[in-house]
C-alpha cells in the first residue's frame, strides 16, 4: 500500500446511533485504480460507510483524509430517483454540471445511452436508468466513482449487462471504483479487493481468498462461497458465454 | 348594490390572484414533484395561528403568518430528523395543533376578525398596501427559486445525489420551506388557508401532461392558475360565491380538461 498512490484514506472510523455501532472500526483505503466490492448484510452500516467516505455523514470517531481536489462521481440507488418531474436523459445528466460537448458525447458512447438520450427519465427501465446515473457520474471526469448496489433491481441479464459495463469502463478510464453490490459472484472477475463488513470489518482480500474465509462462509453460507468459485471458473475459462446466451434469450 | 368586474376592489382582487397564480404555479410543481401535498397543508393550516399572532401584537399580517409559518417549518424538519414518528404522523400532529390554537387565540381575545375570510379567501379584503406587498414577495420568491434552480431540481430528484455533489441539501429544505410560507402569506387573503394547498397542487398537476420538462411544466402551472384567477374571480361575483372556491372549482374544471389538451401540446 504506497500512500502516494491513496486517493482516500478513512481510518477508525466509528458511528453509532441509539448505542449501537453502525461502524466500528473501519479501515479503508482506497488506491488509485482499485475496484472494491463492500458486501454485507442489511444494517452492516454499508451505505452509512459510502456517506463517510463522501463526506456528507460526520462519523463520532475516526479521520477521512482526501487526495486533494479528488474528484468522486456517485451513483445512487436507482430506486430513489423520483419518477413525478418531466425531464429528459440530456437534461437530468448534464443538470448542475460543468460539461463540454466533447466530453459528454464520449459519456453517451461509453455508458451506451444514445438511444434514450431524449427519452423522459419516467419511462426508462431499470437498466436504462441505471446506465444513466453512471454517465452522470463520470460526466466531469472522476477519479473516483461510488456505486450503492447498482443493479439491486435489475434482472440477472440486466446485472450481468451492467456489471459488464462498469468492467469496460474501468479498464478504459483507468479510476477506482468503491462499490457495495451483494451480486459478489458477478463482479468476482473485476473485483480486486472484497470488503465484507458487518458493522465492523470482518474480513477483506482478494474474492478467491474471501471465498475460503470462515468468517465469510458463516455469514453467507457455503452455498455463496462455492458460487463465488464456480463463477469464477466459468469466467476465467470463458469470458463471454454466459452473457451472451442470457442477452440472447432477453432479446427474443 | 351590484357587484361589477370593474369595481376597483374586484380588479384589486384580480390583480391579487394573479399574483398568488404567479408564484404557487412554479412552487406548486416542486410540491407535487416531491410528494409533498401534505406538508403544504399543513404550513398553510399554521398560518391561522399566525394571523391570531399578528393581529394581537398588531403587525402586518404577512409578517405574522410568514414568520409563523417558518416556525412550523423549521420545527418539523427539526423533528422530523430524529426519525421517531414518521413526516405524515408529525405534519397531522403540528397541522391541527396550531389550526386549533390559533382559532382559541382569536376567540378567547374576542379579535373582530372574519374567520370565515381567512379560512376561504375574500376578494373584498384586499387593499392597495396589500397588493404591492403581495407582488413584493412574488419577486422576492420567484428570484430565490430561479437563482437556486438546477440545486432545488437536484436535490427533489435525489438528495443523496446532490448531498454527493456538493449541494447544501439542509439550506436547500429551508430555502424551499421559507419559499412555501411566502406563497401562504400571499395566498391566504384570496384563496383562504383551506384551499391554498389546492392552488399549488392542482395547476401543477394539471400542466405534468402538458410539459416534457421542469421549466415548461412551471411556466404552463403558472399560466393555468393565472386563468383559473381570473375566471374564478369573475365566476365568484357572478353567482356571489367566495373567491377561493371559484377559484380552485375552475382550475379543477382545467385539470379534468387537461389530457384533452395534451393531446394538441405534446407532438413528441
Amino acid at each position: 500500500m504506497n500512500s502516494l498512490n491513496a486517493l482516500i484514506s478513512a481510518k477508525n472510523i466509528n458511528v453509532f446511533k441509539n448505542d449501537k455501532f453502525i461502524l466500528q472500526n473501519v479501515d479503508v483505503q482506497i488506491n488509485k485504480n482499485d475496484f472494491i466490492t463492500i458486501i454485507g448484510p442489511n444494517g452492516a452500516g454499508k451505505t452509512m460507510l459510502l456517506k463517510c467516505i463522501m463526506g456528507f455523514y460526520k462519523p463520532d470517531k475516526g479521520t477521512i483524509i482526501k487526495k486533494e481536489n479528488l474528484k468522486i462521481g456517485y451513483v445512487p440507488q436507482s430506486t430513489n430517483i423520483i419518477n413525478t418531474m418531466p425531464i429528459n436523459v440530456k437534461s437530468f445528466i448534464t443538470l448542475r454540471k460543468k460539461y463540454d460537448q466533447l466530453s459528454l458525447k464520449q459519456v453517451v458512447v461509453e455508458t451506451k445511452i444514445g438511444e434514450i438520450i431524449n427519452k423522459q427519465i419516467s419511462v426508462l427501465s431499470g437498466g436504462e436508468m441505471q446506465r444513466v446515473l453512471l454517465a452522470r457520474s463520470l460526466l466531469n471526469n472522476p477519479e473516483l466513482i461510488i456505486l450503492d448496489e447498482p443493479a439491486q433491481n435489475l434482472d440477472i441479464a440486466g446485472q450481468m449487462n451492467f456489471y459488464e459495463l462498469l468492467q469496460s469502463i474501468y479498464s478504459k478510464r483507468k479510476l477506482s471504483i468503491l462499490m457495495v453490490s451483494h451480486d459478489l459472484h458477478l463482479v468476482m472477475v473485476s473485483t480486486k479487493k472484497v470488503l465484507c463488513l458487518s458493522n465492523h470489518i470482518c474480513c477483506s482480500g482478494k474474492p478467491q481468498q474471501i471465498a475460503q474465509d470462515p468468517e465469510f462462509i458463516s455469514m453467507f453460507g457455503k452455498d455463496m462461497a462455492n458460487m463465488m468459485a464456480v463463477y469464477q471458473h466459468n469466467h476465467n475459462n470463458n469470458p463471454n458465454n454466459n452473457d451472451n446466451s442470457l442477452i440472447g434469450e432477453k432479446n427474443n | 348594490m351590484e357587484k361589477k368586474i370593474t369595481d376597483p376592489f374586484i380588479l384589486r382582487g384580480i390583480l391579487a390572484g394573479i399574483a398568488v397564480a404567479l408564484i404557487s404555479g412554479l412552487v406548486g410543481c416542486f410540491v407535487v414533484w416531491k410528494r409533498m401535498s401534505y406538508y403544504g397543508e399543513s404550513i398553510a393550516h399554521s398560518s391561522l395561528l399566525g394571523v391570531a399572532f399578528a393581529i394581537l401584537m398588531g403587525v402586518s399580517i404577512n409578517l405574522g403568518v410568514v414568520f409563523t409559518c417558518l416556525l412550523f417549518g423549521i420545527l418539523f424538519l427539526w423533528l422530523q430528523h430524529s426519525k421517531v414518528l414518521s413526516s405524515d404522523t408529525l405534519l397531522g400532529v403540528l397541522a391541527h395543533v396550531t389550526l386549533a390554537l390559533g382559532i382559541i387565540i382569536i376567540s378567547l381575545n374576542k379579535i373582530k376578525i372574519d374567520i370565515h375570510a381567512f379560512l376561504f379567501g375574500d376578494i373584498l379584503t384586499v387593499s392597495s398596501s396589500d397588493l404591492w406587498g403581495m407582488y413584493l414577495g412574488v419577486l422576492i420568491a420567484i428570484s430565490l427559486i430561479c437563482y437556486n434552480w438546477s440545486s432545488l431540481l437536484l436535490v427533489t430528484i435525489d438528495e443523496d445525489l446532490a448531498k454527493a455533489e456538493g449541494v447544501n441539501t439542509l439550506n436547500i429544505n429551508l430555502l424551499f420551506t421559507f419559499i412555501l410560507t411566502i406563497v401562504v402569506a400571499i395566498s391566504i387573503q384570496i384563496i383562504g388557508l383551506l384551499l391554498i394547498t389546492a392552488m399549488l397542487i392542482i395547476p401543477a398537476a394539471a400542466s405534468r401532461r402538458l410539459a416534457n420538462s421542469p421549466e415548461t411544466m412551471a411556466l404552463v402551472a403558472t399560466f393555468i392558475g393565472i386563468v383559473s384567477v381570473i375566471l374564478g374571480v369573475m365566476l365568484s361575483v357572478e353567482i356571489d360565491a367566495p373567491s377561493g372556491p371559484s377559484i380552485v372549482l375552475v382550475s379543477a374544471i382545467l385539470f379534468f380538461l387537461s389530457p384533452f389538451l395534451s393531446i394538441f401540446v405534446i407532438k413528441k
